[in-house]
Order: structure tokens, then C-alpha cells, then sequence
């Protein structure tokens, strides 16, 4: 086998059929390597979101080939596929069931990937993730945007996956908060050997955990380019340029 | 300036759980006029409670006091719950921080539109209907015809944003308090919005409140900008003085955010100093 | 352990273990619920009613079934009948007594199966979606469609009278609006992040609608439970007096008023102690149904 963990063909999502059929993502191929951080930035609404849920099968409308973690991905995902492959969700106040403590969310996690010892392995997992022993029976409603980020991404390290797909983990939070998971990130992915997708509209933000990026405009993958090649600015599609050009404007005012 | 639409004297908001009082906000005072304003500060520094609390939308066991509260000269503090109503959403309106929690999950998008623009004038369905299109394509909304027909869980997060920030720019409010509002947006569409804001203060003379973590985009948009700690006013400052800003907080958000120009191995995380806490809160009145 | 001690304990921000924090969440709910003056009236009232049920032969001062003709609609207070007599000279104080044990029976069977029913229904449809809602939903609403006492009627009068046959009757009417409930409440839920995360650990839909839908639905139902009660005593009530519920000589609430309607102008006590009883425990009901739900309420308003 080859190390890539993740190829993506030919992938066509849609919503909805006949006359409101509407296409969200066309035809978008990219792979990633083992252990690589990629990312997708682009427009709002462009379909970022939609090719991370159609890999995790949380969109059954698609046609492509995907072959994630060694798997040919059918309609249906195994359960082998959800201990390889986990997801954060963009939205870190709706991606938590409102009555269930910490302690619940990631023991439920953990016994349905058939892991024993729950009780010591929450402890080490909540630590992983900066959260200490005093958050383990909170409900959601006492913690800060923030920590429910890391309790989900605890959810979805709790069966150590290899890859992670991010949406937007960190655009509901503040900057302070954004770079203590951002960091977070990092070194999870040095000390487990992760393999990141990482959705964001922030290049600076992906600028700073990926290697590569992809860039999307109206469901299409209009180009993909390193992030030395972003630095320097030398994107060859306009829209890349385009975007380059207003998110260095607005970081350089000041 | 000589009329503010908003006066706020020494604003407190207090939360009584059992464990003891929790003190949101902690004495603020500013005013607006016909102006942008930003309120930047990290999580839990009570930005949204303190917009929440000049529309009066703390929910018991949350209280709220304050020397006076003023809008046009009318107190806030002392109006009717049905005056209340009829200025939320009509005169002053507020975009929440959380869209998708803030819209109807059953109903779609249109209707909702529709139904928030009905209450506060009395028009024809279609009318409305044409406004509610003409403000979600401003708000650079591809194939607006399209969106209406959806369902909250069916936009995409920045859309969602968008929907909401339509729907409260809708009734032409004088005074707007925007929380957050662009969290989800790319930068491109993220100054399409901005300046969709822009030119509301500019020719209708709305009066903007925009509340933001990112010290950088308020810096660049907002003409003053208040810095919240724990409930406080730590500093306030013209945007365009922002680089002589002093207290270390305000750098420390400025250097929080990663920058796709510089890149460091790691980000620079906040460090507090205790002493931030008690320091009086500054006065953002002009 | 000293109770400081062991209210710190519950109290603790910090719990230590899955039971300390299980014992804490229910402290905390019946410290929300006990700080509800109005769910405390109602939750003790409620409790003196079970309790008179339960000591009623201690209670009571005379047999409820023991007619004397003699003594027939004599007033309160009148010769040791403290609440008065009925047409055939009962003891209505005693009568009443007894009948709380009957009227908590329907309450709380039709309570039991009821909900439960409509959650079944209203989760599955609203999860399902597609062909099995549209199909659940029709037949929901036919049986929306009828009056509730018409097709409880029918029931009965399939099933047999009998107060187990009109509690099954009751029930089987009394579903779809908690199924339309629950049903609304699923369709909000199922679309949410927190759900599609469950399913990306593996979940299956029995799993998730029992596990992670249910716990949201139910503050709702209970409320409305609760508001129902009354009339599920009433209909109760109307099956008794048609002869189809509990049968005459026992001492339902709904039919001692049924029977004491033909003397209110006369003899106003007949009808009207048995009235508000019913009225009383409906009213508990409704003022711990609201306590219940602030209790119950996922506190989601920080936002
Ligand atoms: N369940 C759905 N039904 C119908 N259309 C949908 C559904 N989910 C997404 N879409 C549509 O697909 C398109 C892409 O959405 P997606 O969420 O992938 O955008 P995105 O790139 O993540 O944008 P953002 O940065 O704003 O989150 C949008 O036009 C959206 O309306
Ligand atoms: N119902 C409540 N009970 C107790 N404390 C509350 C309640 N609601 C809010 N708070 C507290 O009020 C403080 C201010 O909250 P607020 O929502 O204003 O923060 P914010 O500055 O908007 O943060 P963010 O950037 O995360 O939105 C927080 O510390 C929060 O814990
Ligand atoms: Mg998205
Ligand atoms: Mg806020």
C-alpha cells in the first residue's frame, strides 16, 4: 500500500432531486498523503462543508470514487471506517447533546467502538485535549465555547483515529481561545501521527496547520497549492488571488 | 457629539446562581452616535450580554442595573415590555451570535424572512417577498429564489450568517447591534457584508454596534473600538490609534491571531494578569 | 457524614465520580423544583391526595358503599357526615376517599401508556421521515380526527366496560397529540450536529432515537401530560356515566358528579365536593408540571 490516506475522484454531491436538484459540490479530486495536513479554504457556500460530510456518509447523495484510510467508500459506511475516520463540527454550541455530561458524550463514544476500561481512559483522553478532571460531569451549558470545542474533539480522538476531518474548528471561538486549539492541533498531530482535512475561510488559520491547500469557488476545486507557493503569493487562479489579496489586506492594516 | 441615539451609564449585568453572584458585566459606560462602535474581548468578556442587555434580553435569573440606559432620550430601563417589542427589531435590532440557534429550525428561510419583516410594516406578501430577495442577494447570496425555499440545516454555516444579518437589516433599524456577525464568513464575502453595514451608518446614519473578537477586521472597520475584560472596559481607543493601543491584553489578542505572511511554529495563548480584573473600567462615551 | 458536609458534596463543581455527579444533577433539580413555590403546592397537595388514598379505610368514617336511605342529601356537617350524604345516603367524605384510589389508578395509567405511545410514534415518524411518517402521520391524524370520547366510546364499547378497558380506551385516544409533539420536537432535533456525531461513533437509529432523542422530548410531553389530566378524569368520568367506565355503586370521582348533577340546584354539595377534588388534583398536576419543566430544561440560554 501506498501512504495515501485519503483520494478523492471525480466527486459530485447534490441536494435534492428533479427540478430542485441543486449541485453543491462538481467534480472535485484531491488526495492526501499519510500524516499531511490539507486544507480547503474557499467562498462561503461553496461545498467545503458538504465534501467532509460526504466522506464521513452524512450525505448519501453523492457519485465518485473515494477511497479514505484503504476503503473503497460505498453508500454505507462501516463501522471499522468510524474508528479510522472521525469528524468537529463547525459549530461548537449545536455539536453537543445539551443534556449529556462530558463524561457521558465520551464513554458513549468510547462503548460504541467496543473499548474497555472507560473510566481510566476518560481521564488521559480529557487531558490530551487541555481539559482537567473538574470538566469530566459538566453539561454543556457550563462550559465556554471553547472547551465544548475540545470536548468534541476528545469525542472524536476517543477512538484514536487516524484521520481527522476539522470544519471550522476554530471560527466560532476567539482568537485567544482559536490559538490554544490551534496549537492543541499541532501537537496531537505530532504525537499520534494524524492525518488532517481541515475546512476553514481563514487562510491564515489553514496558512498555519497546513501543508496543502485546496481552494474552492461554486462546488469546484479551483486549484490546490502548497503553502510556500500561497506565501509567496503566487497563485495561478484569480479567484486564489483574489482571495490572497483581501485577507492579506485586512491582516496588514494594522 | 451632541445627540447619541445610545447612552449607557455604568451598565451591570448580574447573574445570581447558587454558588454566588456572577458578574457578567461590571459597570460599563458608552455612547453611540451615528457611528461604528466595536466591543472586542475574548470569550466571556460579556460583550453579548451587554448588547443583550440594551434590548433587555437577559432572561431571570440574570439581572440587569444601570445608572440609565437611554435611546433618543427615551429610558430603556423604565419602557413597557410591549414598547419594548415594538423597538426590537423595528428600531433597534440585534444579529445574535449563534444564527443557526437564533432561526426556527421547521420553518424556511423565506418564510421567516417574510414573517420578521410583516411585523414591523404592513405590506403585501409579495412585497415583501421581492424585499426579502433584493436583501439576501445584498448580502451575496447566490441564487436568493433558491435559498428562500430551504431550511435552516440546509444553508451552509457563513449562509446561515447571512440570513440572519438580512433578516435584522430588513426593517432599516437605527440602531444595530451585530454580535458577531461575520465569524463564518470568508474575507471576501466578509467585506461585501461589512460594507453592506457601512453604507447603512454612512447614508441612513444608523448607528452600529459591532461586537467581534478580532481586533483586527474592528480595527480596520469600526471607527472606535471598546476592549473588554471580565466584564470591564479595559481600553478604548479611535480604531485609527489602535497600534499605540498599551494594555497587554489588547496586544495579546493582537498577537493571538496567526498570520499567513509570518508563520510561527506556535501561536502566542494569552497570558492573564490577575491585576486586569480590578482595574476600573474605562469610560467609551465621546 | 454531617449534612454541611454532604450538601457540599452534592453541591460540588467538581464531582469525582459518575455517582456523586448522578446524585448531584438530581439535588440540583430538587433544589430548582423546591425553589418553585408554586410545584411545592402543587407536589404537596398531589401528596396528600396518594396519602389519603392510601390510609382511606383509616380515614374514612364511614363504609362508602353503605346506603342509607334515610340520610339521603343531608348537608355537610349533618349528623357526622362531614362532607354530606349522596341521593342514596352515602357518605360522600368517605366516598371520596375511596375514590382518589380509583382516579390516581385511570390518572396514572392512561399517564403511563399514553405518552409513551405518542413518543414511540412521534420519534420514529420524525426520525424515519419519508414513507413511515407520512404513513405514521395519517394515521395519527385519524385519529385526531375523531372527538376523543366518541372513539373512546367505540373502544369501550368493543373492548367491554370496565375501568381497565376505559383507561386502554382513554390511552388509545389520547396519543396523537403527545406522537404531534414528539414528532415536531424529533423533526428540530434530528438535523443537529450533536445527533450526526452520534451516528459518525457508530450509533444505530434505535440507539439514537432512545438514547438522544427521547431525553429532549420528554420535558415537553410531561407538561403537557400534566395539562391533560383534568381531562382525562372527565373523560373517564363521561365513560363512567355512560355506564361504560366504572361501574355505579364505586366511587369515581367523575361519577359521583355525574350523579350529583341531577340535584345541583338543590343540593349543590353532591356535585360539587367531588368537583373540587378533580379540580384539585389537576391543578396539583398542572403546578408541578410547570416546576418540573423548568427542572427538566436543558439551561441553553448562555449563548
Ligand atoms: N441538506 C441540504 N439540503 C439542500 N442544500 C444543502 C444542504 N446542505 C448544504 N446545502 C447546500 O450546499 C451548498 C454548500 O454548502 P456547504 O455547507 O458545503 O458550504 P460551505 O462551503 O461549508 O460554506 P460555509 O463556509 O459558509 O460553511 C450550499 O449552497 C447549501 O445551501
Ligand atoms: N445564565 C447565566 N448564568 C450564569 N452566568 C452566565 C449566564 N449567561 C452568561 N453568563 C456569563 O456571563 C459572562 C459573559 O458572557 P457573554 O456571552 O457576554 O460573553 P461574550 O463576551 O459574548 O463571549 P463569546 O465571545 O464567547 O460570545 C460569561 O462569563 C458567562 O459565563
Ligand atoms: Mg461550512
Ligand atoms: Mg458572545
Amino acid at each position: 500500500m501506498t501512504d495515501t490516506a485519503i483520494d478523492i475522484q471525480n466527486l459530485d454531491v447534490w441536494f435534492g432531486s428533479g427540478r430542485d436538484r441543486s449541485v453543491a459540490v462538481s467534480q472535485a479530486r484531491f488526495a492526501v498523503e499519510q500524516g499531511e495536513s490539507f486544507g480547503i479554504v474557499g467562498e462561503s457556500g461553496s461545498g467545503k462543508s458538504t465534501i467532509l460530510r460526504a466522506i464521513a456518509g452524512l450525505v448519501p447523495t453523492w457519485s465518485g470514487d473515494m477511497i479514505v484510510a484503504g476503503e473503497a467508500l460505498g453508500p454505507r459506511r462501516s463501522k471499522a471506517f468510524y474508528r479510522k475516520v472521525q469528524m468537529v463540527f463547525q459549530d461548537p454550541y449545536a455539536s453537543l447533546h445539551p443534556r449529556q455530561t462530558v463524561d457521558r458524550v465520551l464513554s458513549e463514544a468510547m462503548g460504541l467502538h467496543g473499548l474497555t476500561d472507560i473510566d481510566s481512559r476518560i481521564p488521559r483522553l480529557m487531558e490530551n485535549v487541555g481539559l482537567g478532571p473538574s470538566f469530566r460531569f459538566r453539561f454543556p451549558h457550563q462550559l465556554s465555547g471553547g472547551q465544548r470545542q475540545r470536548v468534541a474533539i476528545a469525542r472524536a480522538l476517543a477512538c484514536s483515529p487516524q484521520i481527522l476531518l476539522l470544519d471550522e474548528p476554530t471560527s466560532a471561538l476567539d482568537v485567544s481561545v482559536q490559538a490554544e486549539i490551534l496549537n492543541l492541533l499541532t501537537d496531537l498531530r505530532r504525537d499520534h501521527g494524524l492525518t488532517y482535512i481541515m475546512v476553514s475561510h481563514d487562510l491564515g488559520v489553514v496558512g498555519h496547520l497546513c501543508e496543502r491547500i485546496a481552494v474552492m469557488k461554486q462546488g469546484r476545486i479551483v486549484e490546490v497549492l502548497d503553502v510556500e507557493t500561497m506565501r509567496r503569493l503566487e497563485a495561478a487562479d484569480p479567484y486564489t488571488r483574489q482571495l490572497l489579496d483581501s485577507s492579506i489586506q485586512s491582516s496588514r492594516s494594522v | 457629539m451632541s445627540d447619541p441615539l445610545l447612552d449607557v451609564e455604568n451598565l451591570r449585568v448580574s447573574f445570581a446562581t447558587r454558588t454566588g453572584i456572577i458578574e457578567a458585566v461590571r459597570g460599563i459606560s458608552f455612547t453611540l452616535g451615528r457611528e461604528r462602535l466595536g466591543i472586542v474581548g475574548e470569550s466571556g468578556s460579556g460583550k453579548s450580554m451587554t448588547g443583550r442587555a440594551i434590548l433587555r434580553l437577559i432572561r431571570p435569573p440574570g439581572r440587569v442595573e444601570a445608572d440609565h440606559i437611554t435611546m433618543h432620550g427615551e429610558d430603556i430601563l423604565a419602557a413597557s415590555e410591549a414598547r419594548m417589542r415594538q423597538l426590537r427589531g423595528g428600531r433597534v435590532s440585534m444579529i445574535m451570535q449563534d444564527p443557526k440557534f437564533s432561526l426556527n429550525p421547521v420553518m424556511t428561510v423565506g418564510q421567516q424572512l417574510i414573517d420578521s419583516l410583516r411585523a414591523h410594516e404592513k405590506l403585501a406578501r409579495s412585497e415583501c417577498r421581492q424585499r426579502a430577495i433584493a436583501m439576501l442577494d445584498e448580502v451575496a447570496i447566490r441564487d436568493p429564489e433558491r435559498v428562500m425555499g430551504l431550511y435552516p440545516h440546509e444553508v451552509s454555516g457563513g449562509m446561515g450568517q447571512r440570513i440572519m444579518i438580512a433578516m435584522m437589516l430588513l426593517p432599516g433599524p437605527e440602531i444595530l447591534i451585530a454580535d458577531e456577525p461575520t465569524s463564518a464568513l470568508d474575507v471576501s464575502v466578509q467585506l461585501q457584508v461589512l460594507d453592506i453595514m457601512d453604507q447603512l451608518v454612512k447614508n441612513r446614519g444608523m448607528g452600529l454596534i459591532f461586537i467581534s473578537h478580532d481586533l483586527n477586521l474592528v480595527a480596520k472597520f469600526c471607527d472606535r473600538i471598546a476592549v473588554m475584560y471580565a466584564g470591564r472596559i479595559v481600553e478604548c481607543c479611535k480604531a485609527s490609534e489602535l497600534h499605540k493601543a498599551q494594555h497587554p491584553y489588547t496586544l495579546g489578542l493582537l498577537n493571538a491571531v496567526p498570520d499567513l505572511e509570518h508563520p510561527r511554529p506556535r501561536l502566542e495563548v494569552l497570558q492573564r494578569d490577575p491585576a486586569w480584573r480590578e482595574a476600573l473600567s474605562v469610560s467609551a462615551r465621546s | 457524614m454531617t449534612t454541611a458536609n454532604l450538601r457540599d458534596w452534592l453541591l460540588s463543581d467538581a464531582p469525582t465520580s459518575r455517582r456523586q455527579a448522578r446524585f448531584a444533577s438530581w439535588y440540583k433539580g430538587w433544589l430548582t423544583l423546591r425553589s418553585n413555590t408554586l410545584a411545592m403546592v402543587g407536589l404537596i397537595v398531589l401528596a396528600l391526595i396518594i396519602l389519603a388514598a392510601i390510609f382511606a379505610p383509616v380515614l374514612a368514617t364511614h363504609d362508602p358503599y353503605a346506603q342509607d336511605l334515610g340520610q339521603r342529601l343531608l348537608g355537610a356537617g349533618h349528623s357526622g357526615h362531614l362532607l354530606g350524604t349522596d341521593s342514596l345516603g352515602r357518605d360522600i367524605y368517605s366516598r371520596l376517599l375511596y375514590g382518589a384510589r380509583i382516579s390516581i389508578y385511570i390518572v396514572l395509567l392512561v399517564a403511563m401508556v399514553a405518552p409513551l405511545v405518542g413518543l414511540i410514534v412521534g420519534t420514529v415518524s420524525g426520525y424515519a421521515g419519508g414513507w413511515g411518517d407520512v404513513v405514521l402521520m395519517r394515521i395519527t391524524d385519524i385519529f385526531l380526527a375523531f372527538p376523543r370520547l366518541i372513539l373512546a366510546l367505540a373502544f369501550v364499547a368493543a373492548l367491554g366496560a370496565g375501568i381497565e378497558n376505559a383507561v386502554l380506551a382513554i390511552s388509545l385516544t389520547a396519543w396523537p397529540p403527545y406522537a404531534r409533539i414528539a414528532r415536531a420536537e424529533t423533526l428540530t432535533i434530528r438535523n443537529s450536529d450533536y445527533i450526526h456525531a452520534i451516528r459518525l461513533q457508530g450509533a444505530g437509529p434505535f440507539r439514537i432515537v432512545t438514547r438522544h432523542i427521547w431525553p429532549l422530548c420528554i420535558s415537553s410531553l410531561v407538561i403537557r401530560v400534566t395539562l391533560d389530566m383534568a381531562g382525562i378524569i372527565l373523560t373517564a368520568a363521561a365513560l363512567g356515566f355512560l355506564g361504560l367506565g366504572a361501574q355505579p355503586p364505586s366511587p369515581e370521582w367523575g361519577a359521583m358528579i355525574s350523579e350529583g348533577r341531577k340535584y345541583i340546584l338543590d343540593y349543590w354539595w353532591v356535585a360539587t365536593f367531588p368537583g373540587l377534588a378533580i379540580f384539585a388534583i389537576s391543578l396539583a398536576f398542572n403546578l408541578l408540571g410547570d416546576g418540573l419543566r423548568d427542572m427538566l430544561d436543558p439551561k441553553e440560554d448562555t449563548a
